[in-house]
């Protein structure tokens, strides 16, 4: 399984619900390293190229079982992970990931995947310096996300899983078992709990000293730039 | 009435969420085999004569899936797969095969006639260097076949057939992307006996069925339907 790593890079990943407010905690910790002058780089979720396409297709004409779905996302991770995480930690950068194999886990147990097979599917996966993970009361992530989309993606909302008749309430119950097995993992995993309801600047200062503390940020700066 | 007793299917390790091996009536039989090895030919060959049998038959091979053989031909044609993405991408394939069609087919009693299975998949991985507890835990979802036949073909013989058929020979079957050697024939001999060494390996720890591929397609067609007979008289 996966091992601390001995690259010179650092990887910080976060996780949470949709909604917790990471993706604005990891773009903020971005700007304040970038300002700093500091070789970072931001990889996100589901976001490569090559398997796109197929993702795109599977979701849209709803072909994915819970296995097609735990393997078209761990190809996307795969994908980031041979030829920009792993390359970058090698190269000294800091690596910003907005969630890591920690979603697949989460999901796709949720979905009924065998634990043992989703987990050994990303064995090959860095393990991250520092894991965030933001936790917002469940009632709150789900009044961000449904108070401002009005309509959910079937996925999204764990359709396929049978739940309930209506999107709205089958994303409840989906993002509710998505949440306890987060929780689960917060011990095992080492993960970094961040008070998910405290004002954005105020849980961005704790992020910004905590990875101050863990990281020593001066040796991440550019060389032979002013 | 006596319930008949019949063979029930297993999984190598890991059981897909919803599925149900006892409703699993049908026959799983592989072909395994580089390509020129003869095998899109004798599953041909095996087709017409299950049919006229009266047997229904499905065929699956690889990068046939619905969900990802575009795509997968499409990042394969740009060269630009690393091996564990090619690897899962691989197995995506696979298992929307195995869930859309395999596992139906068998459900309704029909003969599954696989051009290829995980078998090639894991002796690619393997000799890419991947770990091989890792590949064997990606697999672990698929179904033990009823039966696997290994044509094994010298890499001479796989050489001529390659060139008769298309006059040159795969970037991906010479094993070009593995770095083994520059020359596209040195590479092609020396992958391919990788492959085979790997498939004397699994043959160990599956006991499949070798079958001597460097005869006449008749003189094979012989022993594989005689073994298929088996098969299918086996309780089901």
């Amino acid at each position: 399984m996966n091992k601390t790593h001995n690259h010179p890079g650092r990887l910080i990943a976060v996780e949470g619900l949709d909604g917790s407010g990471k993706s604005t905690q990891v773009y903020l910790l971005k700007r304040w390293m970038e300002m700093q002058g500091l070789k970072v780089f931001f990889t996100e979720w589901n976001s490569s190229v090559l398997v796109k396409e197929a993702t795109r297709k599977g979701k849209k004409r709803q072909l994915l079982t819970p296995t097609t779905f735990s393997l078209v996302h761990a190809t996307d991770f795969a994908d980031r992970h041979e030829r920009q995480i792993l390359p970058l930690m090698r190269a000294g950068y800091i690596v910003l990931a907005d969630r890591y194999m920690y979603t697949a886990f989460a999901r796709d147990i949720v979905r009924g995947c065998d634990p043992r097979w989703v987990r050994n599917l990303y064995s090959f996966a860095v393990v991250p310096d520092i894991a965030f993970f933001f936790d917002t009361p469940l009632a709150v992530s789900l009044d961000r996300i449904l108070s401002g989309r009005p309509s959910l993606k079937y996925f999204e909302a764990g359709m396929d899983l049978n739940l309930a008749d209506n999107e709205y309430d089958s994303f409840k119950i989906f993002q509710g078992r998505i949440y306890a097995e987060y929780k689960k993992m917060v011990e095992p995993e080492g993960f970094m709990v961040m008070e998910g309801m405290l004002p954005v600047e105020k849980q961005q200062a704790m992020v910004r000293k905590y990875v101050e503390q863990k990281i020593d940020l001066p040796s991440f700066r550019w060389r032979g730039r002013q | 009435m006596k319930a008949t007793p019949r063979s029930i299917k297993h999984h190598f390790g890991t059981l897909l969420p919803g599925c149900k091996l006892a409703e699993l009536k049908g026959k799983l039989i592989v072909l395994e085999g580089a390509d020129g090895s003869g095998r899109s030919t004798q599953i041909d060959m095996l087709k017409d004569w299950l049919e006229n049998l009266g047997y229904g038959t499905v065929n699956v091979g690889l990068k046939r899936s619905t969900l990802v053989a575009e795509e997968l031909e499409a990042a394969q044609q740009g060269n630009i797969l690393s091996h564990t993405t090619r690897s899962l991408f691989y197995a995506t394939d696979f298992a929307d095969q195995l869930e859309n069609t395999i596992i139906p087919a068998l459900r309704a009693g029909f003969v599954v006639l696989a051009d290829r299975y995980i078998y090639t998949l894991m002796a690619r991985d393997t000799v890419r260097g991947a770990n091989p507890a890792w590949v064997k835990s990606l697999y672990s979802i698929a179904l033990v076949p009823d039966a696997v036949f290994y044509l094994r073909v010298s890499p001479q013989v796989l050489v001529e057939r390659n060139f008769r058929k298309n006059a040159t020979l795969s970037y991906w079957e010479s094993g070009m992307d593995t770095g083994m050697s520059r020359d596209m024939f040195e590479s092609f001999m020396k992958y391919q006996r990788h492959i085979q060494a790997e498939f004397r390996r699994m043959q160990a720890e599956y006991g499949f069925t070798i079958i001597n591929g460097n005869r006449k397609p008749r003189a094979i067609h012989a022993e594989l339907r005689a073994k298929v007979q088996e098969v299918l008289s086996q309780s089901s």
